[in-house]
C-alpha cells in the first residue's frame, strides 16, 4: 500500500465516520455538558518537551496538536497541515534529505490569532535549543535547518537522507507551540514559563482554564476551535491520581468517570468489574511485545569478567538452531496470552507486530509441538543418557538459567514456560530481578538486561510511531553491550550477521513504503523464524474503559488516546 | 517560660541544618533516577540531557547550598513580596521587590530562582500551598472528629473500667488501631460506592462550597476519608484518655472530693477530667504536624490529593527537590510542635517549670 492510498483510507474513513455515527449527536459546540476522564498518573506539567511522561503528552493533546497525527491503525492524519507530505505529492524531496510542511488555511489559536510557519520554526528551535533539555531531542535529530518558506509553509531540512521524515511535527510527542506565549522561554530560561508550561495556547479542541500540577486539570471548549460543532463536551475534569484499579471501578463500577486510561490490571478484575455496565473496556494493539531473548554467547561465571556474556565466548548450548527452535516449539503461546493478559493481549512470533505493512505473516510457531522438539533436540545430539529425566550430551547437562523482573504475569510465564521444558528434558533455573534494577543499566550491577548473565530472559519491548527502522536496527553487529561499552548497547541477544547488516543498510536508504515493508518484514524474520534468536510470546495490548453513554472514542496507541477527543459526545 | 522557649527556638536552628543536611544526603544516596518514568523509548544521550538541564550536573555541595539558599533566602522575600504586594491585610505597606533581581545582561527585572520541582518545572511552594486547603479540611477534619469521638469514649471506659463498655471500646480501638486505611479505605469504597452508590469514590478538589447543593457534595466526599482517618485517631488518643482517667481516679484527692459530697458528675468531668487532661493535649498537640503532613495512604485512596500525595508522586518521580523541602517542612512542624507541647504542659501543670 503507498502511502497516498494510506492516507486516502485515512481520509476516507474520517468523511464516513459522521454519517456512520449520524444518531442524532451533532449539534452545536459544547452541548453535552461536562466530560470526566480520569488518569491513574497525573500530569505534572502540560508542555511535552519538557516531560518524557506518557501522562503528560496524553493531558496535552487536548491543547495542543500537531501537524500530523497518527490513526488508529498508524495511518498519518493531517491536523494542522492540510496534507501530509510524500515523494508523490512532491513535499517529500526525491533524496529524501527534506519535508515541506504546509499549514491548512484558516487554522488559529484558540486566543484567535492565526497559526503561522514562523510558530512551527520557533517550536524546533525550542526542543533543538542545547541547554534546554528537551525530552524529544530525538525526534528533531538529523534536522540541519527549519525554515519558513512563506506564511503558511515550512521546509525542514536534514543532514542526510531521510525516509521516514515523519519525526518532527507528528504526534503527540511533537506538538506546535506558541511562538507568541514561548518567546522568552528558550534553554536554560524554559522552566521559570510556569504560567506557559501550565497554561499553554494551543488549537486543539479545549483551552486549559485551571491546571492544578499532579491533581486536576479543568479544560472548556475552544471557541475558536476550526469545526464549529465540535467539541461536543463543553468542559473537561481531568482528574489524575490514584491507581489503576480505582481508576477501572470509578469508570466501570460507579461511574462516576467517562474514560480512563491505561488499566494494567489482570484480566479477570477487568472482566468482574465490567460486569457492573457502567462501562466497556476497550483494547488496541501497538507494538509491545513480551518476548524471550536467547543469549548467543556464553554466560558461565567460571569465564574471567572481559570475555563473560561477550562474543569472543560462543554459548555451549544455544549457539545450535535446532536447540533453540526446539525451545520455541515447546512453548503454548496462546495458553501464556491467556493465564496473563486475556483480552489485552495476543500469542505472536513477530518482533514487529505491528503496523500491518511492517507485520510479518509468521505464524508456525504458533502451534506447539512437544513431539517435534524433542526429534529435533535428539537431531541435534541432545539424549538423555542416564536417565535422570535431563538431556545431556558430551557429559553437559541441558540446563539453562531462566531470568526476568520482578511481576506476577512474569513469575507465572516463568513457570509454565519451566514446565513446558521439562517435558523436552530441558532443566530450568527460574530468578526474577527487581525492575529498577534489571532495567537500570548499571555497568556495576551483574543483574542487568544488558549484562545478561543468564541463558535467557524475558521482557518487553516496542517503538514509537510506526516506523520500526531504529528498532530493526538495534541488532546490528557490534553493537551488543559489551565492556568496552560500558555495557550498553540494545542487541542484548548479541545478534551479528552481515547479511542482516545489509538489509538493514538497504532499509535505511529506501524511501517507497511497500518495499521498506518487505524489507523490515524480511529482517523481522530473520531474527524469529529463521535463526530464533529471539523467541516473541505475546503482543501486549492497550487496555482502557469508556462509559457505556460515551461515543467515539476511538483507541489509538501510535498517538495520544484522547487524540480524537473533538470527536466524543454523549449518547443519549 | 520565656527564655526557655527563646533558648528551645536558638537551639533549634543547628537541629534543623543538621536535619536538612542529612534529608540531603540521604536522598543523594538512595537509588533512583529522574528520568525512570521516561519511556524506554527515549534514547539514553536524550536523558542526559534532560539530567543536565535539571542541574543533576553540578557538585553535590553546590546543589545543596543552591537548595539552602533558595529555601532561606528567595522563599521567604517571595512571601514578603506576595504580602506588601497583593495580600489583603498587609497591602498598604510600600510594595517590596525583595525577591526580584537584575538581569545583569539585559538589565531587566527578573525574579530570583526559587525551589523548582523537577516534575512540574514550576516553584514547589506554591504547589504546597495549592495543596494546603484539601489537606487541612480532609486531615485537620478528622483530626477534630477522632478528638471528640475520642475523650468521651475514653473517660467512660476508665469510669467504668472492666464494664462490657470497656471492653467492646479496647476491642474497637485494638481494630481501629491494627486495620490499615488501605484495607478500611477500598472496603468503604465498595460497601458505599460500588454496592449502595450513596457516596462518591473519587474526592473532587475543584469543587467550590457556594451553596446548599454544594455544601451537600461536600459533606458526602468526605465523609468516607475523614472516617478512615479518625479511627485511626480515635483508637490512638481514647486509650491515652483511658489510662490517664485510669491513673486520676485512685488519687487521694478524688477521694477528698467524693467525702466533700461532691456530685459524681462534678468528680468526674471537673477534678479528675482536667487534671487527666494534661498528658492528652501535649499527644495531641505533638500530632498536629501530621495533620499538615496529610495521610499518604488514605489521600491517595481516595484521590484527596494534597500534601501526602504530593510527596508520594514526588517521591516515586525522584522529584529531590520537592522531596526535600516537603521533608523538611514536616522537621520544621515537628520541631516547632514539639516545642509548643512542652509550653502547654507548663502552662497546664503548674507544678513543671523550665527555667
Amino acid at each position: 500500500m503507498k502511502m497516498r492510498t494510506l492516507l486516502m483510507g485515512a481520509i476516507a474513513t474520517t468523511a464516513f465516520a459522521p454519517v456512520a455515527f449520524a444518531d442524532g449527536h451533532e449539534g452545536e459546540r459544547g452541548r453535552d455538558g461536562q466530560l470526566n476522564i480520569i488518569y491513574w498518573q497525573a500530569p505534572s506539567i502540560l508542555n511535552p518537551f519538557l516531560s518524557g511522561g506518557t501522562k503528560d503528552l496524553e493531558a496535552a493533546s487536548l491543547v495542543l496538536e500537531p501537524l500530523g497525527r497518527y490513526d488508529e491503525n498508524g495511518a498519518l492524519v493531517p491536523f494542522l497541515a492540510e496534507e501530509i507530505p510524500t515523494v508523490e505529492n512532491g513535499g517529500v524531496s526525491e533524496d529524501l534529505t527534506s519535508i515541506t510542511w504546509k499549514i491548512a488555511e484558516g487554522m488559529q489559536w484558540s486566543d484567535g490569532t492565526p497559526v503561522t510557519s514562523a510558530d512551527v520554526k520557533f517550536t524546533a528551535e525550542y526542543c533543538m535549543h542545547p541547554e534546554g533539555g528537551c525530552a524529544q531531542g530525538a525526534k528533531f535529530s538529523g534536522v540541519e535547518s527549519v525554515e519558513a518558506v512563506d506564511e503558511r509553509t515550512i521546509k525542514v531540512t536534514f543532514d542526510g537522507p531521510q525516509p521516514n521524515p515523519y519525526q518532527p511535527f507528528m504526534g503527540a510527542q511533537s506538538p506546535i507551540l506558541q511562538m507568541a506565549q514561548f518567546k522568552d522561554c528558550l534553554g536554560p530560561k524554559a522552566p521559570e514559563c510556569t504560567e506557559a508550561n501550565f497554561n499553554p495556547i494551543g488549537t486543539g479542541p479545549f483551552v486549559v482554564k485551571d491546571f492544578r500540577p499532579n491533581d486536576v486539570i479543568q479544560f472548556e471548549a475552544n471557541p475558536n476551535y476550526r469545526d464549529p460543532s465540535k467539541p461536543a463536551f463543553a468542559t473537561v475534569n481531568f482528574k489524575g491520581g490514584g491507581d489503576a484499579a480505582a481508576a477501572g471501578r470509578a469508570v466501570l463500577e460507579t461511574g462516576e468517570f467517562d474514560y480512563a486510561w491505561n488499566l494494567q490490571l489482570a484480566p479477570d478484575v477487568i472482566a468482574k468489574m465490567a460486569e457492573a455496565g457502567k462501562g466497556t473496556p476497550i483494547s488496541a494493539f501497538g507494538t509491545l511485545v513480551e518476548r524471550i531473548e536467547i543469549n548467543l554467547t556464553n554466560p558461565s561465571p567460571d569465564l574471567p569478567a572481559e570475555t563473560r556474556s561477550t562474543i569472543a565466548e560462543p554459548h555451549p548450548i544455544l549457539s545450535d538452531f535446532k536447540v533453540r527452535k526446539a525451545l520455541s516449539m515447546a512453548i503454548d503461546r496462546e495458553l501464556l496470552t491467556e493465564v496473563g493478559y486475556g483480552q489485552a493481549g495476543r500469542a505472536t512470533c513477530n518482533f514487529v507486530p505491528a503496523p500491518a505493512l511492517y507485520a510479518s505473516d509468521n505464524t508456525e510457531c504458533l502451534t506447539q509441538d512437544i513431539e517435534g522438539a524433542k526429534a529435533l533436540l535428539e537431531e541435534a545430539g541432545w539424549t538423555d543418557t542416564d536417565g535422570d529425566g535431563i538431556r545431556d550430551k558430551d557429559g553437559m547437562k541441558f540446563s539453562l538459567l531462566f531470568q526476568t523482573s520482578t511481576n506476577a504475569v512474569r513469575q507465572d510465564f516463568q513457570a509454565l514456560i519451566k514446565d513446558f521444558w521439562n517435558q523436552i528434558g530441558v532443566e530450568t533455573e527460574l530468578r526474577n530481578l527487581d525492575g529498577s534494577v534489571f532495567f537500570g543499566g548499571d555497568p556495576g550491577s551483574p543483574d542487568t538486561f544488558q549484562k545478561f548473565y543468564a541463558d535467557v530472559e524475558m521482557y518487553a519491548n516496542n517503538f514509537d510511531g510506526t516506523d520500526p527502522q531504529a528498532y530493526l536496527g538495534s541488532r546490528r553487529c557490534g553493537t551488543e553491550p559489551k565492556p568496552s561499552s560500558q555495557w550498553q548497547g540494545e542487541n542484548i541477544n548479541r545478534f551479528c550477521d552481515p547479511a542482516y547488516d545489509a538489509l538493514l543498510d538497504e532499509l535505511e536508504t529506501t524511501g517507497e513504503l511497500e518495499k521498506r515493508g518487505e524489507i523490515a518484514r524480511k529482517l523481522n524474520d530473520m531474527l524469529t523464524k529463521d535463526t530464533m534468536t529471539i523467541l516473541p510470546l505475546v503482543d501486549r495490548g492497550r487496555v482502557s474503559a469508556a462509559s457505556t453513554t460515551l461515543g467515539g472514542v476511538v483507541l489509538n496507541v501510535w498517538d495520544s488516546e484522547l487524540w480524537n477527543v473533538a470527536d466524543w459526545y454523549r449518547k443519549k | 517560660m520565656l527564655n526557655f522557649t527563646i533558648r528551645r527556638l536558638v537551639l533549634s536552628i543547628p537541629t534543623l541544618l543538621f536535619i536538612s543536611l542529612v534529608i540531603f544526603l540521604l536522598l543523594q544516596l538512595a537509588p533512583g533516577d529522574p528520568m525512570a518514568q521516561v519511556p524506554l523509548t527515549v534514547p539514553p544521550e536524550v536523558k542526559q540531557k534532560m539530567r543536565e538541564a535539571l542541574g543533576l550536573g553540578a557538585p553535590i555541595h553546590i546543589q545543596y547550598i543552591k537548595w539552602l539558599q533558595q529555601f532561606f533566602v528567595v522563599e521567604p522575600s517571595v512571601f514578603i513580596d506576595y504580602l506588601t504586594n497583593k495580600s489583603f491585610l498587609l497591602g498598604w505597606l510600600p510594595d517590596t521587590q525583595l525577591s526580584m533581581t537584575v538581569d545583569p545582561v539585559t538589565g531587566e527585572l527578573v525574579e530570583k530562582q526559587r525551589v523548582i520541582s523537577w516534575q512540574t518545572r514550576s516553584p514547589v511552594m506554591d504547589i504546597v500551598i495549592q495543596r494546603m486547603p484539601q489537606t487541612l479540611w480532609v486531615v485537620g477534619l478528622s483530626y477534630l472528629v477522632g478528638i471528640l469521638i475520642a475523650i468521651p469514649i475514653g473517660i467512660y471506659s476508665a469510669y467504668r473500667h472492666y464494664s462490657l463498655f470497656d471492653q467492646a471500646g479496647t476491642f474497637i480501638t485494638m481494630v481501629g488501631f491494627s486495620i490499615p486505611p488501605f484495607f478500611t479505605g477500598p472496603l468503604l469504597i465498595v460497601i458505599f460506592s460500588v454496592s449502595l452508590g450513596w457516596l462518591p469514590s473519587i474526592y473532587d478538589t475543584t469543587l467550590v462550597v457556594d451553596s446548599w447543593a454544594t455544601f451537600k457534595t461536600q459533606f458526602l466526599q468526605m465523609i468516607m476519608p475523614v472516617m478512615v482517618l479518625a479511627l485511626q485517631t480515635t483508637a490512638q488518643i481514647s486509650r491515652y484518655m483511658r489510662s490517664a482517667m485510669l491513673d486520676n481516679l485512685n488519687q487521694d484527692y478524688v477521694r477528698t472530693a467524693r467525702a466533700k459530697g461532691l456530685k459524681e458528675s462534678v468528680v468526674v468531668m471537673v477534678h479528675v477530667l482536667r487534671n487527666s487532661m494534661i498528658p492528652v493535649v501535649t499527644i495531641i498537640a505533638m500530632g498536629m504536624p501530621a495533620i499538615f503532613g496529610g495521610a499518604i495512604i488514605t489521600e491517595n485512596v481516595f484521590k484527596v490529593n494534597g500534601i501526602g500525595q504530593l510527596l508520594l508522586t514526588a517521591l516515586f518521580a525522584n522529584d529531590l527537590p520537592m522531596v526535600m523541602t516537603l521533608t523538611f517542612i514536616f522537621a520544621i512542624l515537628i520541631v516547632l510542635f514539639n516545642l509548643i507541647a512542652d509550653i502547654l504542659y507548663g502552662v497546664l501543670d503548674p507544678r513543671i517549670r523550665y527555667d
